[in-house]
């Protein structure tokens, strides 16, 4: 099903909610409102004519310009063969968003790295801890006006001359 | 919990322990830790925990530039590094709307079925190291060597190879090196079957993976099991035949798939023979590539100030441990972005805590092994 399709019946079911459809990039997305991505995603996964079966992906981008982080779930249906992208909007102040563990379980993981690298906060979690970091690190360093610290447990993160001249 | 397991005997009781398995353990393949909740040799709970070898490729994809990401890629998954090098390059591709030059094509599915071979050959190989059975390990990586002597006169490179380009490859691939191929192909078919009568139909090895934690459809579509690992479960699918890439439609292979012939379907064994089956068959895909191979120019001709336009896009591969995705951000700069590699094993990791339950201790090594999850893949 075509992604403008997929958006016809979203609009239907939850008027308001998702707020656009961009179609003319390489691969088209819908824009949802935060409070209503659960209840998207469980009716995008149950409706006997879209089948996502499962979540591809989930991750989070940053954007300090436009003062949002950026949400991006990427689903596919085998059944069907058609993907399709949700993405939510949140402030970069105090990102929080329900969790999708009840509709798929690999979202547990997905959002413990989300929470680990950019610090958005998925309500609901069971088990919302850092995943790849050490539980004492200090920031979120994906997004982008992340500052490493000096030194982490007395080892200096200071690297040699050469490398920093090979960055940009 | 079963309460009586705790009152068995008069003034005796038990009480469960809990154990660190890892990092540093020789069957968790690589730095992996699993915190290990036993009761005896039962175990009730198995929590992964993973980071130990972070190396945030992600982030260091955003302060290079796009050429000097690809070495990177590499790192993401050495083991089978020529799968992340071509899913960046796509996805660079795509977001810029170039077209790979068609020998690079070809010179691309060489070099990934050769990774294929070489990354399911210390899969199958470790896995019978980890249950006890050591010779096959060490045949399994008698071929690896030929096939890192191969790699290495492609490349040269024998690890993380840094081939694929964006636009095509690095190198192209001289008629020696296609003879050297076909040589090792001549061998290796062969040998798969001595693989077999040597390990496969073991009884040992059988009756110790039969029916050892098999994997339901729908947990492995609930924690997004894939490549090898879906197979196992009866789902014919394959990224490679059905989001087609590269030059896969031109060619003809099979999917394999698990049966359950010796247990329940999407067990251990199943996931096993799956990888066994699937070395076949990129033999077959590398004859076919080596007999058709176009003449012309290997790379496509790409600006060393390589700047794409605005957008963004979700690439998908199939790795050698399955579905691959790489979702690149471009703000029309010089640098990336955003990159998000998304895993096959980061998933297959999450699903070990729930189906470890109740198995036996010297099952959770089998079940690592067969799940074939590799700790820079998850940690990236």
């Amino acid at each position: 099903m075509e992604a403008k399709e997929i958006y016809g019946r979203l609009e239907q079911r939850f008027p308001g909610k998702v707020a656009g459809l961009k179609d003319d990039v390489l691969d088209p997305f819908l824009m949802v409102e935060p409070q209503a991505i659960v209840e998207a995603c469980r009716f995008l996964r149950d409706e006997p004519e879209l089948k996502f079966e499962i979540l591809s992906d989930l991750t989070v981008v940053d954007f300090p310009k436009e003062e949002k982080l950026q949400v991006v779930y990427h689903l596919y249906s085998y059944t069907f063969r058609h993907p399709i992208v949700l993405k939510v909007d949140l402030p970069r102040e105090e990102p929080r968003i329900s969790t999708l563990e009840g509709v798929w379980k690999a979202a547990n993981w997905f959002e413990r790295e989300a929470f680990d690298l950019f610090g958005v906060v998925f309500e609901g979690h069971g088990d919302l801890r850092r995943i790849l970091l050490p539980e004492d690190w200090i920031g979120h360093p994906l997004r982008k006006d992340y500052v490493e610290q000096e030194e982490y447990d007395g080892i200096s993160t200071e690297r040699a001359p050469l490398v920093e001249k090979l960055l940009r | 919990m079963d309460e009586t397991l705790h009152t068995e005997g008069e003034g005796f009781h038990t009480e469960d322990m809990t154990i660190s398995m890892g990092p540093q353990h020789p069957s968790t393949h690589g730095v992996l830790r699993f915190v290990v909740k036993t009761d005896g040799e039962v175990m009730r709970e198995a929590i992964p925990d993973v980071g130990y070898l972070h190396r945030s490729i992600e982030k260091i994809g955003e302060k290079v530039t796009w050429h000097g990401y690809v070495p990177y890629t590499d790192r993401a998954d050495y083991l089978a590094a020529m799968f992340a090098n071509q899913g960046f390059c796509m996805a660079a591709e795509k977001l810029a709307g170039i077209e790979v030059a068609r020998r690079g094509e070809f010179c691309r599915v060489i070099a990934c079925e050769l990774n294929r071979i070489a990354s399911h050959l210390i899969a199958v190989g470790t896995f019978g190291q980890d249950i006890g059975a050591i010779t096959p390990f060490i045949h399994a990586l008698r071929e690896r060597e030929t096939i890192n002597d191969l790699m290495e006169e492609i490349c040269g490179a024998r690890l993380t190879y840094n081939y694929i380009r964006i636009g095509g490859v690095g190198y192209d691939i001289t008629p020696g090196t296609c003879d050297r191929i076909t040589q090792f192909l001549d061998h290796f078919e062969p040998i798969v079957d001595e693989y077999n009568r040597l390990l496969s139909y073991n009884k040992i090895f059988i009756e110790r993976l039969a029916h050892v934690t098999p994997i339901t459809r729908e947990d492995a579509f609930q924690y997004n099991i894939v490549g090898p690992n879906l197979r196992a479960c009866g789902l014919k699918w394959d990224i490679r035949r059905d989001i087609p890439y590269s030059v896969y439609p031109e060619l003809e292979f099979n999917i394999p798939v698990g049966t359950g012939e010796k247990g329940t379907l999407g067990d251990c064994y199943d996931r096993y023979m799956v990888r066994m089956e699937e070395m076949q068959e990129s033999c077959k895909i590398l004859r076919q590539c080596l007999k058709t191979l176009p003449k012309g120019p290997a790379i496509a001709k790409v600006a060393r100030k390589f700047k794409p336009p605005a957008g963004e896009v979700y690439i998908r591969i199939e790795s050698a441990r399955g579905d691959m995705g790489f979702y690149v951000v471009s703000d029309g700069s010089e640098y990336p972005y955003r990159v998000r590699i998304r895993t096959g094993s980061f998933t297959a990791m999450s699903i070990i805590d729930k189906i470890s339950r109740g198995i036996m201790v010297a099952d959770l090594v089998a079940l690592i092994a067969s799940l074939d999850v590799d700790a820079p893949e998850i940690d990236r």
